[in-house]
């Protein structure tokens, strides 16, 4: 069983890296992808069928960790508000010339307005850097997790995992 | 009196799987829950579930709550709401209701005789599902207003919707103390920290990096040395352990905070069935003394079944199975043409089975196994 | 505190206010809500004080299993306010003891 996450409450690049479910560099720099950051034997698959293109497969026992076949992720984002762990997230390195974009679930009031700029932080809650939020969508589908998208520099991409939530 | 094929106690997923498959099978079955909603523990989690498309993952509990109801009423169940059962002899239940969302449990001699009664029923099947509760936690200032179970901080945030306190120590990092950590924040609350005495955090990953790019520090190896304040929590004191539990000398911190939730794991609820004269085995995977239940969820009285968190502390999903496995075996018991396609219980074996594994899981299995074992010698054949 | 809006749960429904009467102080409740819930929404975190040191307690499980949040509701001592639902009119008081009413 891994080790930092467990100690630590969010996996390390390390953990990640080794994931079945975390892209290469190499096709994060094509492109939109997932990155699915569920790392545990957890009994879990709402994932495998949220994938219209069949890009994630956790088969038999159910406990599987997700595995990402990376060449088949278009980057659609659909996994990312039906995982009920919030663990995955659409990783965009060519937003824009410069500025790579994140999309997260985020589950609180009040949501953020598209054009606002956001304090982005990391796995652990501390800002990394400022971001623009580019989307937020709430669809049905999503049932009620809204997925916010915000444009960061691009060295940030792989760091930024939410925002500071503002207080109520 | 009442004479019914089946009685479950407790409208949680386990209960009222049990009672489906009960009446789908032909049985006239009735659920007494002794709180104002059925569902259980499912109306407070307003969070999307974990499992397989069979157990309804991805759906928020509180609307599987809604969805089991509604086909527990459609095959012709009967759940009765705020109806406590507090003894059990024989095949005889003795319950006690009270009426209506405005009837208070014993609040006026005049309300106990309009709003309340007595009865008996009689079960030719008992399934008890009363599911678990909350362990509590010592410490100095334990008793101080402002320190709850955290159960009880999330039945007064999604239920009442009622935010107990602003700035919360949470203390115990397991899928209980994450997941209420999140909906505390998600209700307008601030969760200070999350502290856990052992050197892991014993819930899921991902709940923990949930808490974590919020902000919320997740401390292993610390314990809470004491809570204070004037007639109510407002400050706690925390502190790292060693290896051996010892507390570190000169590591305490102290927290302002108003609100200290206790979230150290939960134990089967098995006073009733204890009063009924099942016998009980303690064990610690499964949360504590557990009724001992053969593979058909039969306990050591014959005719009385279990199923979900009272026959070991587990999941949502888990509890689903062994509802169904009850509610089939307690039918097929009272006769065989409602015993079924035998291929349904194999199915829910393999489910449970494969919910069971991996190593989050796998202990349970090896408890359940063992309970199993010592059931062959005590249950009734 | 109220959770007026929510996330997932979204807004605060509208439902019928009750009034009650706590310590001889008149606050409004919401129609079917336990109690506890109507006191808490209003800040009040002491249920009783205990008998032989006169500690302070409130909710703890609020499940209606450990009894640490009893009041006199209507004059009966002993109620678990965290399973009673306030009722129009209602008198609650912080406990003190066994069953002596009043603060």
């Amino acid at each position: 069983m891994s080790q930092v996450i467990n100690s630590r409450g969010y996996p390390s690049q390390q953990e990640l890296r080794n994931a079945p479910g975390y892209p290469s560099q190499e096709r994060l720099e094509k492109g939109p992808v997932v990155a699915i950051e569920c790392i545990e034997e957890i009994p879990c698959n709402p994932c495998e069928q949220a994938c219209p293109q069949h890009a994630i497969t956790i088969g038999t026992p159910i406990t599987n960790c997700p595995h990402l076949d990376e060449d088949k992720c278009i980057g659609c984002g659909l996994c990312v508000s039906q995982c009920p762990g919030l663990a995955i997230f659409l990783i965009d390195l060519t937003h824009s010339q410069g500025s790579a974009s994140v999309a997260f679930p985020y589950e609180y009031l009040p949501l953020p307005k598209e054009g606002q700029t956001v304090c982005a932080v990391n796995r652990a809650g501390e800002p990394v850097c400022s971001g623009t939020v580019v989307r937020v969508q709430n669809p049905k589908r999503n049932d009620r997790t809204p997925v916010v998208t915000v444009a960061v520099p691009c060295k940030y991409a792989t760091q930024v995992r939410g925002i500071l939530r503002s207080r109520r | 009196m009442r004479e019914v094929d089946l009685a479950v106690v407790g409208a949680g997923p386990a209960g009222l799987t049990a009672a489906i498959e009960g009446a789908k099978r032909g049985c006239s079955t009735v659920v007494l829950d002794m709180n104002p909603h059925p569902g259980g523990q499912l109306i407070k989690q307003i969070h999307k579930f974990f499992g397989s498309r069979e157990h309804r993952a991805g759906t928020r509990g509180i609307e599987i709550a809604d969805t089991l109801f509604h086909e527990a009423e459609s095959t012709g169940v009967e759940v009765m709401v705020r109806a406590e059962v507090y003894a059990i002899h024989d095949s005889t239940l003795e319950v006690a209701q009270t009426f209506g969302e405005d009837s208070p449990i014993l609040p006026s001699k005049e309300a106990t005789t309009s709003h309340s009664r007595s009865l008996s029923i009689v079960a030719r099947r008992i399934v008890l599902a009363m599911g678990g509760a909350e362990n509590a936690l010592n410490f100095p200032g334990w008793t101080l207003p402002g320190v709850m179970g955290a159960g009880a901080a999330q039945t007064m945030i999604n239920l009442w919707r009622v935010l107990p306190g602003e700035r919360i120590l949470m203390v115990g990092a397991g899928n209980v103390g994450l997941i209420v950590s999140y909906q505390l924040m998600q209700a307008g609350g601030e969760v200070v920290a999350v502290i856990e005495a052992t050197p892991r955090i014993g819930g899921y990953g991902v709940h923990a990096a949930k808490i974590s790019r919020a902000g919320v520090p997740i401390l292993t190896s610390h314990t809470i040395v004491g809570a204070s304040g004037e007639s109510r929590v407002e400050r706690a004191v925390i502190a790292k352990v060693d290896p051996s539990w010892r507390i570190v000398p000169g590591s305490e911190e102290e927290l302002e905070v108003d609100t200290i939730c206790i979230a150290v794991g939960l134990r089967p609820n098995a006073r009733l069935a204890s009063l009924a004269g099942c016998k009980l085995h303690y064990s610690p995977s499964l949360g504590g003394w557990v009724p001992i239940h053969n593979s058909r969820m039969e306990t050591t009285v014959p005719r009385i079944y279990i199923a979900g968190d009272l026959s070991g502390v587990e999941e949502a999903s888990t509890a689903l199975e062994e509802g169904r496995l009850a509610g089939i075996c307690a039918a097929a018991s009272l006769s065989k043409e409602r015993a079924g396609d035998p291929e349904e219980i194999k199915a829910i074996e393999q489910r449970l089975l494969s919910l069971r594994s991996g190593p989050f899981c796998q202990r349970r299995q090896d408890a359940k196994q063992e309970l199993i074992g010592i059931a062959e010698t005590q249950c009734p054949k | 505190m109220r959770v007026i809006h929510h996330p997932i749960l979204g807004d605060l429904p509208e439902v019928r206010q009750v009034k009650i009467w706590v310590d001889g102080k008149e606050i409004a409740a919401r129609k079917g809500e336990p109690i506890a819930a109507a006191i808490a929404a209003n800040g009040t975190k002491i249920h009783r004080y205990t008998t032989r040191r006169e500690e302070p307690r409130g909710v703890f499980c609020g499940i209606g299993q450990c009894t640490d949040c009893v009041m006199v509701v209507n004059g009966v001592p002993n109620v678990r306010t965290c399973i009673t639902p306030v009722t129009e009119g209602m008198t609650v008081e912080t406990q003190h003891g066994a069953g002596r009413g009043g603060r």
